[in-house]
């Protein structure tokens, strides 16, 4: 699919309103099917289905090695890096099988955009950081254009007035919670439609968290964001949707009012109220 | 509580015992570098003058220098190096990214015993390899010797160097849809950079200093010599010749010669501490 020209995505963004989550009711963003995943012979996840619909925000909780980063990591192919893993099963984007045999590993994580736990900015300067994807995924040859992206990214990250006079000095030199929403802006720039957060706020101070949380807030009117965290008040916080693993299998998937006020399965209650894990 | 002071008293003792017999054997380990260093610089000073560096060699007791085989050093060490560097960096980027299988173990496992090859053994390999077929002793010949002990050297730092960069700056560059190949090339490689070039000066550092493998290969030289295919001057085998010599101005020169050498691979050395320690 080639992506939307810069005119054309803003004509869309000023003439209507981001669509809200109810008038997608119906559409889902990603359909996973009885997904099995397996580590060497170690079975990782045991027979996953889930619906993540259009522009919502998904949390994934659960204690830790309950599989709930592995199974953020299948949405965009990362495992394949890992010898050794392997997935049975399907994963729709848009209805198209990922795992299909010939599929296009680099386009899907062109659209499935990911930020992970631990910031990980690449030893150049922030502009050369952000304009990264867009240079490797050849998204524009036109400098005037690269530059506009690289600050639309930065500023929809919310990081663009403290960067913007020092876009040449290296990313190294930025605080934690700037370097984590530079990833941010370097995952935003190529315009995904999905975006997968993994703990993206646990090693930052409450500050820099709620500067990630209202991000959140503010990208989801774009993107679907599925976002994994061991914070159940960052869970109830910024998600609409949420869904409990445990043990490698999907406990339970409901609103998020609904999973914090009356969830439907009890092992689900016991974990949120802290009884285990 | 009598026994516990005695057992503190004497673990003091024992301490302060071993602590001053590693100092003298650390103190012991620098003091026969010096006595080196300094020995040669007191037996070379004496026939280094400016003449002695930039003329060639002549007949005992008409003077001459090693003008020529400081150029066919650098020569063969820049021959070396564009040759080896290459080879060694690629094939330590292949042993870090992609060398897990049967294969790359293999490949360190030989580089690591070539690496161990005695320098001899490499000259003649040279001697075979190129000195044969093109029927003469060449710059080009020395030069491959060289490269032959760079190259485990420079494969091995530089996969050492690869291993040490973060995985998960490899994810996130995958994750915005690079394929492999860029990120090993825009990534992984700038990141280990003064990694590499540090294994690399110091595998030039390493080479520099060798003789055996250049004895029948670049051979040495009389004369100023800028062509590859030539025989061409050293001065680790031009500070041979003069000491094996009968001659105590040809023993004199040799000093000097070595002298010269000693610093030509300390400022490599240098040079190498000065890179490391900006790019922290």
């Amino acid at each position: 699919m080639p992506p939307p020209s810069a005119s054309v995505r803003d004509a869309e963004q000023s003439h209507s309103p981001p669509p809200l989550p109810e008038a997608h009711a119906g559409t889902q963003k990603i359909s996973v099917r009885e997904l099995d995943f397996y580590y060497g012979s170690a079975q990782a996840l045991h027979n996953i289905s889930l619906d993540i619909p259009e522009r919502i925000v998904m949390a994934f909780i659960g204690p830790s090695g309950c599989g709930k980063s592995t199974f953020l990591r299948t949405l965009n192919r990362m495992n394949d890096t890992i010898p050794g893993a392997r997935a049975v099963g399907r994963v729709l984007i848009d209805g198209e099988d990922i795992y299909a045999p010939g599929r296009d590993v680099v386009a899907l994580r062109r659209k499935v955009g990911m930020v992970f736990q631990k910031s990980n900015p690449f030893p150049k300067s922030i502009f050369d950081n952000v304009a990264y994807g867009l240079r490797i995924n050849r998204l524009t040859d036109n400098k005037t254009e690269l530059q506009d992206r690289v600050a639309d990214a930065l500023k929809d990250a919310a990081l663009w007035e403290e960067v913007k006079d020092r876009l040449k000095s290296s990313a190294l030199g930025l605080s934690g919670g700037q370097q984590q929403r530079l990833c941010i802006a370097r995952a935003l720039a190529v315009r995904p439609e999905v975006l997968l957060m993994d703990e993206p706020a646990s090693a930052l101070d409450p500050i820099a968290t709620q500067k990630i949380e209202e991000l959140i807030a503010e990208l989801k009117e774009r993107y679907s964001i599925v976002i994994v965290t061991h914070n159940m008040q960052q869970a109830a916080r910024v998600s609409d949707q949420t869904a409990f693993f445990w043990l490698g299998k999907l406990v339970e998937v409901n609103p998020t009012e609904k999973m914090f006020t009356a969830p439907g399965e009890k092992l689900t209650e016991d974990y949120i109220t802290g009884r285990f894990g | 509580m009598q026994d516990v002071n005695i057992s503190a008293a004497r673990r003091r003792a024992i301490s302060s015992v071993m602590t001053t017999l590693t100092a003298l054997c650390a103190f012991v380990a620098v003091a026969v570098l010096l006595v080196i260093l300094g020995y040669i610089a007191w037996r070379g000073v004496g026939a280094l003058n400016w003449r002695f560096l930039v003329e060639t060699p002549k007949p005992v007791g008409e003077g001459g220098g090693i003008g020529n085989a400081i150029v066919g050093t650098f020569i063969l060490l820049a021959l070396a190096s564009v040759i080896g560097l290459p080879i060694g960096v690629a094939a330590g980027v292949y042993l870090a990214e992609f060398g897990t299988g049967r294969f790359g173990q293999l490949v360190r496992f030989l580089a690591d015993t070539l690496t161990g090859v005695p320098s001899i053994v490499v000259g003649v390999f040279a001697y075979t390899v190129v000195v044969l077929p093109l029927k003469q002793f060449s710059a080009l010949a020395g030069g491959v010797a060289l490269a032959c002990i760079m190259i485990p050297i420079v494969a091995r730092t530089t996969e050492e160097m690869i291993r040490l960069v973060p995985h998960s700056l490899r994810e996130g560059a995958l994750a915005l849809g690079a394929p492999q190949w860029r990120v090993t090339l825009d990534i992984v490689l700038p990141a280990a950079m003064s990694g590499i070039a540090t294994g690399a000066m110091l595998a030039v550092a390493r080479v520099s200093g060798e003789t055996a493998p250049l004895l029948f290969t670049a051979f040495g030289s009389r004369f100023f010599n800028l062509y590859l295919d030539q025989p061409t001057a050293s001065l680790t085998v031009q500070i041979y010749n003069y000491a094996i010599s009968p001659y105590d101005e040809w023993h004199a020169q040799a000093w000097a010669a070595t002298l010269v050498l000693m610093t030509l691979i300390l400022v490599i050395n240098i040079g190498v501490r000065f890179m490391t320690r900006r790019k922290v």
